[in-house]
């Protein structure tokens, strides 16, 4: 894919975001993801029900890549069982930390493929991740 | 003051450097002063009967002098500390700890740094001495009328910074000082940002403690200044306990501390550090506060007056006295701005630059700030602005 179109998926997740709206009612739980080195802040809120992925939302200040990235990660997991959650995540977190991986796996999160190239963006990338892998692993 | 900017090693890497309030570059004098001491005459103070001890006696003296007089302070009234926010620290527990009591109130403002809150925050926690805030005006300013406002007969101390790290306001600390004063009030100036770019005199402006850091003025990390008036500074209790501050010890009852400043310095101290620092001291005197400051305003006015022109740019001080500059561009994410300007080898900070209780009261949480120093160019914002005057650019390049 080339880097054209890759800027083009990043900038329209981080144009029109999916599910950027914080809807959150009692069932579902809230997770912050923040980091030290940057300036984000990111609310998800989380339905999982027998080990399903139902539903995320989320709100929050975040830079256009943690904003795409955001939006892709829910893309990609919401409808997944847990343990396939975990599974596309790893596979994600090894493209970003130049690991093997497998592309077919990604969908949408192949965007980011280059962004080992700018390592001071990884920090805004993997910042969803962060969140959601806590509430994650509560569930297996 | 171009002439300046061959001695910045820095400065010939093609860099645009708008993040000075974060930490200045250094000067070859000062990298040369502490590669001198680490290959001359590399041992401990206040130790050896040999010569390179000696020597480092004599520098680490001579270093505490040239602060002293650079502030117009006496130079047993200067400590050194590792900066500002240690500086902070030990007025805070070494001093007020003590002497205010449950009830008591101290006054901030809501654009203060880290560093000159949360030391008062667990004091509050602890001593249940009270926090309020002097209000700001539009601008985000200090008047005297909301100082005037904000004292009641609890208050005790005034703890503010002479300029403040994401407005660049200055603070009228000599009329402060002087109402402060008559109504029994300490005050407590972080000059983390002030004594760098302004000549300071702490006995003219009457200040009671002063924190400076010196990695902010063309100094090293890891070395700052703890001003007060030695009445206060006699009784400031030791955060740190050790070899260098001490006369004698046998048992717990019978320990003898040295008089000051080496009774705040215990340990070995940051000896390149004071070395280094001595030399920026001297380094900043030879080019002269009042010419660094009045460059500082024109250059500060040049990139207001280009900023002001391109319409979806907010200024969040506009009227500030300072060389700094923060603002936001309408629809993006200021992380974004900074990453973008990074490309082009720009240094600009984005974030809430540790002044996080701010946001409560501007609405903002987040902006772009610049800080300029002496050896920033009139070109070198041309350069930016035309950089940022292209919204679309920014939009495509960001990411
Ligand atoms: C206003 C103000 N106070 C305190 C500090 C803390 O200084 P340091 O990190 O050198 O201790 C800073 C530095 O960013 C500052 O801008």
């Amino acid at each position: 894919m080339d880097s054209e179109l890759k800027r083009e998926i990043i900038l329209d997740n981080y144009q029109n975001p999916f599910n950027k709206d914080g809807k959150d009612d009692l069932n579902y739980e809230k997770v912050n993801s923040n980091n030290e080195s940057c300036i984000d802040n990111i609310d998800l809120y989380v339905l999982i029900e027998d080990k399903i992925i139902k539903d995320i939302h989320f709100n929050g200040e975040a830079c256009a890549i943690s904003t795409a990235s955001t939006s892709i990660m829910l893309k990609n997991i919401i409808g997944k069982n847990v343990i396939d959650a975990i599974e596309y995540i790893n596979n994600f977190m090894n493209m970003i930390n130049e690991n093997d991986y497998n592309e077919e796996l990604l969908g949408e999160g192949i965007a980011f493929t280059d962004i080992y190239k700018q390592q001071n963006r990884k920090t805004c990338v993997t910042l969803p991740y962060v969140g959601i892998i806590k509430i994650l692993k509560k569930y297996i | 003051m171009k002439e300046y900017r061959d001695d910045f090693p820095m400065l010939d890497k093609n860099i645009i450097y708008f993040d000075n309030g974060a930490t200045t570059f250094k000067p070859k004098c000062v990298i040369d002063a502490i590669s001198d001491y680490y290959n001359n005459y590399s041992a401990n103070a206040h130790r050896g009967d040999y010569t390179i001890s000696y020597k480092v006696d004599v520098q680490y003296e001579t270093a505490r002098k040239k602060v002293a007089e650079f502030i117009n302070a006496d130079f047993d009234e200067v400590i050194f500390t590792s900066g500002t926010t240690d500086s902070l620290n030990m007025i805070v527990d070494g001093f007020f700890k003590n002497f205010l009591e449950s009830g008591d109130e101290v006054l901030l403002t809501k654009s203060e740094h880290a560093s000159n809150v949360l030391p008062w925050f667990k004091l509050s926690k602890e001593s249940g001495i009270n926090i309020n805030y002097i209000d700001l005006d539009e601008n985000l300013h200090v008047t005297m009328d909301n100082v005037i406002k904000a004292i009641n007969p609890k208050t005790k101390v005034i703890s503010i910074a002479g300029i403040t790290n994401v407005v660049g306001d200055e603070r009228p600390i000599d009329e402060i000082c002087k109402y402060a004063h008559a109504n029994d009030i300490f005050v407590i100036i972080d000059g983390a940002q002030l004594v760098p770019h302004k000549k300071v005199d702490v006995k003219k402006s009457d200040i009671d403690f002063l924190a400076f850091s010196g990695h902010k003025m063309c100094g090293p990390t890891g070395i700052g200044v703890l001003y007060g008036k030695k009445e206060f500074l006699e009784k400031l209790n030791p955060t740190r306990l050790g070899g260098g501050m001490n006369e004698s010890f046998d048992n717990p009852n019978e320990v003898y501390l040295k008089e000051l400043p080496s009774r705040l310095e215990a340990g070995t101290p940051n000896i390149a550090g004071v070395i280094g620092f001595s030399a920026a001291i001297d380094y900043l005197n030879k080019i002269g506060m009042d010419n660094i400051n009045n460059y500082e305003k024109k250059l500060k006015s040049y990139l207001i007056d280009k900023l002001i022109k391109l319409p979806y740019i907010d200024i969040i001080n506009l009227e500030s006295d300072s060389g700094i500059v923060s603002f936001n561009i309408d629809g993006i994410f200021s992380q974004d701005v900074a990453f973008y300007l990074n490309k082009y080898n720009i240094c600009v900070r984005a974030g809430n630059h540790c002044a996080k209780i701010l946001k409560s009261k501007t609405g903002v949480k987040n902006s772009l700030r610049i800080s300029l120093y002496f050896y920033n160019t009139y070109e070198e914002i041309d350069k930016f602005v035309e950089l940022i005057s292209d919204k679309e650019k920014i939009m495509k390049e960001m990411i």
